[in-house]
């Protein structure tokens, strides 16, 4: 879609009636679009030049970046920094907010600032816990966790104050986002998790990795049931797997995601583990988005992000659509829509 | 490991109704309080609870008892001290991230709820902690509140 409204990079869109935030993401769900969002991995430099490298992978095939905060508990440049940098550049970022390293002073005024920049989505997370990274001598804080922060920025957003009761002069146009991992126990109680998150303001969802399509149908007809579609946008996370060994290694060292064995089997017995990778990803997209309820997916390509197009491509979820990025002309929408 | 702990959420119904008794006797000795001086009793109390609690819930003071809104697991003992459910990293076998010997102090919370007369009240959306009540007690706290809105009626 070419928006009437180009950005200018380093200001903000109009805010539409009915929307909360000026952001191209929140246009895209609204208007019933199937939503693709990225991953970036932020650089361990402080190289300005890198970042942009790595946002520059995803040109014309994502709608917002996600910009992740210590993920995995390892510490990388800021979430703040990475968007700082990248809304410069008029990038849709969903910056990510963990509970992990920041207590409740100092998230609400990294929110305040994100928006400033021209942040649009904010994810709220509680965050790996610190034995998981590469320095599990650090303090965890964990002041909020993922309901109270999404609620402190609602808070902030439409009460225009701080959780202290101190006025802001100018609240924080953000559509707030939040996770969900249907994908380990308590299995009843995930759908309910979410309810209270979009109770407490949360407004659309990114899962964990999805490689268990039948558990997902389950979680995603519960939310359909209860009519939680109608109220939080839920996209899927999904990614790559770069072969079997990489996959029974993250099964078995990083918390929270479920590969089933006949994905590990299927990836060992390819000719190439990498393509099969690329290849399970799409259909699993594909499956996905068959799926009611679902609106866009999540793609989570650690350390293949020069994937991400071919995924997106190939699955062609885009149905033609060019999501803007720096430099996009109306040729590239053309030839989009003519493949 | 984390017998005492577990026993109290198996029996979450019967601590729910053992807590409600309690409550009221705690209530009726308002005079009592009263006359002793609130501030001179703090002290015994917090004691006593601290090792009762410490003992059936693994009880870390926070000063602000939510145990009847989530099964009679503490959310304090989860390692992130979750105040609204569990986190994305519980294990398969329903253990923690943080400490894989630890049974999810969440997936304990809705087993005991569902025990419960009143377990909706995990559904609740609870704010975050007010951490200047850490080490006060608890049940004096819910007495006083009572009393307050007795005498200045409910805000």
């Amino acid at each position: 879609m070419i928006f009437e409204d180009e950005p200018v990079p380093g200001f903000s869109l109009p805010i539409l009636p009915g929307h909360v935030s000026p952001g191209r993401l929140e246009r895209v769900l609204r208007a019933g679009n199937f939503a693709v969002t990225a991953e970036i991995a932020p650089p361990d430099s402080a190289d300005a030049d890198e970042v942009y490298a790595r946002a520059k992978i995803f040109d014309g095939y994502v709608d917002a970046i996600n910009a992740t905060d210590g993920s995995g508990a390892n510490c990388h440049m800021s979430s703040v920094g990475v968007c700082s940098l990248l809304t410069r550049l008029g990038y849709a970022m969903v910056m990510q907010a963990s509970c992990r390293d920041k207590n409740r002073i100092a998230i609400q005024g990294d929110i305040l600032g994100a928006a400033a920049m021209g942040v649009a989505n904010i994810l709220c997370l509680t965050g790996d816990g610190v034995q998981a990274g590469d320095q599990p001598q650090a303090k965890p804080v964990f002041d909020l966790d993922a309901v109270s922060l999404a609620s402190t920025v609602r808070i902030m957003r439409d009460e225009s104050r701080f959780l202290s009761g101190r006025a802001l002069s100018c609240p924080p146009h953000v559509l707030i986002g939040g996770a969900a991992n249907p994908f380990v126990p308590p299995y009843d109680y995930r759908a309910q998790r979410l309810k209270k998150k979009i109770e407490a303001g949360v407004q659309f969802v990114q899962t964990q990795y999805c490689f268990d399509v039948p558990r997902l149908r389950e979680f995603m007809k519960q939310i359909c049931d209860m009519g939680l579609h109608e109220k939080a946008f839920v996209l899927i996370g999904v990614g790559p797997l770069a072969s079997a060994r990489a996959a029974a290694w993250i099964r078995d060292y990083v918390p929270g995601i479920h590969i089933p064995d006949e994905v590990i089997t299927r990836l060992r017995g390819a000719a190439s583990q990498k393509a099969e990778g690329v290849r399970l990803c799409v259909e699993l997209i594909q499956e996905i988005r068959e799926i009611e309820g679902v609106s866009g997916v999540h793609v989570m390509a650690y350390r293949q992000e020069d994937s991400v197009a071919e995924i997106v491509e190939r699955s062609g979820i885009l149905e033609g659509r060019v999501p803007w990025y720096p430099g996009r002309s109306q040729g590239a929408q053309d030839s989009r829509k003519a493949n | 490991m984390y017998a005492a702990r577990r026993w109290s959420v198996r029996h979450a119904r019967f601590l729910e109704s053992l807590y409600d008794t309690f409550e009221g006797v705690m209530n009726a000795l308002h005079p009592l309080w009263l006359k002793i001086g609130y501030d001179r009793v703090e002290k015994p109390i917090t004691f006593v609870e601290r090792n009762v609690k410490g003992f059936l819930f693994d009880c870390q003071m926070c000063g602000k008892c939510v145990l009847g809104e989530t099964g009679m697991s503490c959310p304090m003992n989860c390692p992130k001290q979750l105040q609204n459910g569990p986190c994305g990293g519980v294990q398969t076998n329903g253990n923690c991230e943080v400490i894989p010997d630890m049974p999810c102090v969440w997936v304990e919370a809705e087993r005991g709820s569902r025990l419960m007369r009143h377990g909706s009240g995990i559904n609740n959306v609870r704010l975050p902690v007010d951490n200047r009540l850490k080490g006060s007690s608890s049940w004096l706290r819910v007495v006083r509140e009572k009393r307050d809105q007795q005498f200045y009626g409910a805000d």
